[in-house]
């Protein structure tokens, strides 16, 4: 007999204690940075992504928690030189989120076709119940884009727009820009896998 | 059983609602457009593996791992289990991550403004690795309730957050498990986004005396429950 899936419970404004100890207070016997994914040595781009998080009366949610997980360079998850994942809390001032990683490359979606470079995301807070889940999609990869089996199913170009980053002008390493609406007009699509 | 078949779809009628009122930090934070419903591909299917030998065994010792002078004030508890997936199978090699508020109900967080009084011995963050049979262990404190701003003065129950990770990135799940007997739990808008007698008693550790150790500490038991994978997928069939 299937048992049950342990139900969800929101993280709660205090999530970074046990996830993000540092940026709670506490003190680590480690630095750790968990929003750094690209070490010397790995292959690829270097990227930054750049982001925050609105509610629905548009106000920036600062005490949220964003993971992310994405494949290397060559399209590969979990590869040895690059974990894929990482974790950054939303600023307590700002509000920013930030992640120091590489492209990933395409990647095959169930049936075989090639996905589009893209990069999951799970957003944790208080007053979300149960994580959010989401994908960001790279300005700069137009072509792949329109061929994308996700962004398909999406359809509606005012909806695909909410999981397209925007790469944004000037020097050094590419900046990408990924605003999450959780609510409203420009309320960003989320999935159930 | 085939090792790449998709996991059972996530029940969302068990699961708490994106948007429940009674716990007004919904409000404004749930999505109202429904969920897209996707095939699960490679990057669903896999997930991260953490460095579990980089583990240091005071990291499930909440009582220890941040004292300085002594023990952590509290009720000494031990708190133990099975991850398993919705097949019974036991998940080996998962990682937890806890995080709680001491015995007053006062998180170690820059952020908490109540006025109970912190514990120097206490931080209420730890992190175990279940074993090859599934099963998990950490000690603690009880923590305390603690009031917090919903429609007025609510209050939480004892609970204990967690965050686990299975093998893959469709079995994240973070929760909040409560403490056998609590009248603070029936009460709590929290809890009550979850609905359903059933799915809210699987939240509840049960008083385990059989694991208490002698003048020592109580032991609570909580099991853990990560999605399956869909068992009409055979290989070869």
């Amino acid at each position: 007999m299937a048992l049950k899936e342990t139900p969800s419970q929101t993280a709660g404004p205090f999530v970074h204690i046990g996830t993000l100890p540092a940026v709670a207070g506490l003190k680590t016997k480690t630095p750790e940075q968990p929003n750094i994914l690209a070490r010397d040595g790995t292959l690829g781009e270097r990227i930054r992504i750049e982001g925050t998080i609105h509610d629905g009366a548009g106000v920036l949610v600062k005490d949220a928690m964003v993971e992310i997980w994405q494949a290397n360079a060559n399209g590969q998850y979990g590869s040895n030189d690059f974990t894929g994942w990482g974790r950054a809390a939303t600023d307590f001032e700002t509000g920013l989120f930030f992640f120091e990683t590489v492209k990933p490359g395409q990647t095959p979606f169930r049936d075989g076709r090639k996905q589009a470079p893209h990069i999951s995301l799970s957003i944790f807070a208080r007053g979300i119940n149960i994580h959010l889940q989401t994908r960001l999609y790279f300005s700069d990869e137009a072509q792949a884009n329109a061929t994308d089996p996700v962004l398909q199913m999406v359809g509606q170009p005012e909806l695909v727009a909410t999981l397209i980053s925007n790469k944004e002008p000037g020097q050094g390493r590419p900046l990408y820009r990924f605003d999450i609406h959780l609510q409203g007009d420009r309320e960003t699509v989320f999935f159930d896998f | 059983m085939s090792e790449h078949g998709e996991y059972r779809r996530r029940d969302r009628s068990w699961h708490p609602a994106a948007y429940t009122p009674a716990y007004r930090s919904t409000t404004f934070r749930a999505p109202r457009r429904a969920l897209l419903s996707l095939p699960q591909s490679i990057g669903e299917l896999s997930g991260p593996v953490f460095g579990h030998g980089a583990l240091d065994p005071l990291d499930s010792d909440l009582i220890r791992n941040y004292a300085t002078t002594g023990d952590a004030i509290g009720e000494r508890i031990i708190v133990h289990g099975t991850v398993m997936d919705e097949n019974g199978r036991p998940v080996p090699g998962a990682l937890i991550e806890i995080w709680q508020a001491n015995a007053g109900g006062k998180y170690r967080h820059v952020n908490d403004k109540y006025m109970a009084a912190l514990d120097p011995n206490f931080g209420g963050c730890g992190r175990v690795v279940s074993d090859a049979e599934g099963r998990y262990s950490f000690r603690t404190i009880r923590p305390g309730p603690y009031p917090f701003p919903n429609d007025g003065c609510a209050w939480r129950p004892a609970h204990i957050h967690l965050s686990i990770f299975g093998h893959a990135f469709v079995q994240r799940l973070v929760t909040q498990f409560y403490f056998e007997g609590d009248p603070l739990i029936a009460r709590c808008a929290i809890v009550n986004t979850v609905k359903g007698q059933a799915a809210i008693a699987s939240l509840v550790a049960k008083l385990d005396m059989q694991n208490m150790q002698a003048f020592d500490c109580l032991a609570y038991r909580f099991d853990i429950v990560l999605r399956g994978r869909n068992a009409t997928h055979f290989e070869g069939s």
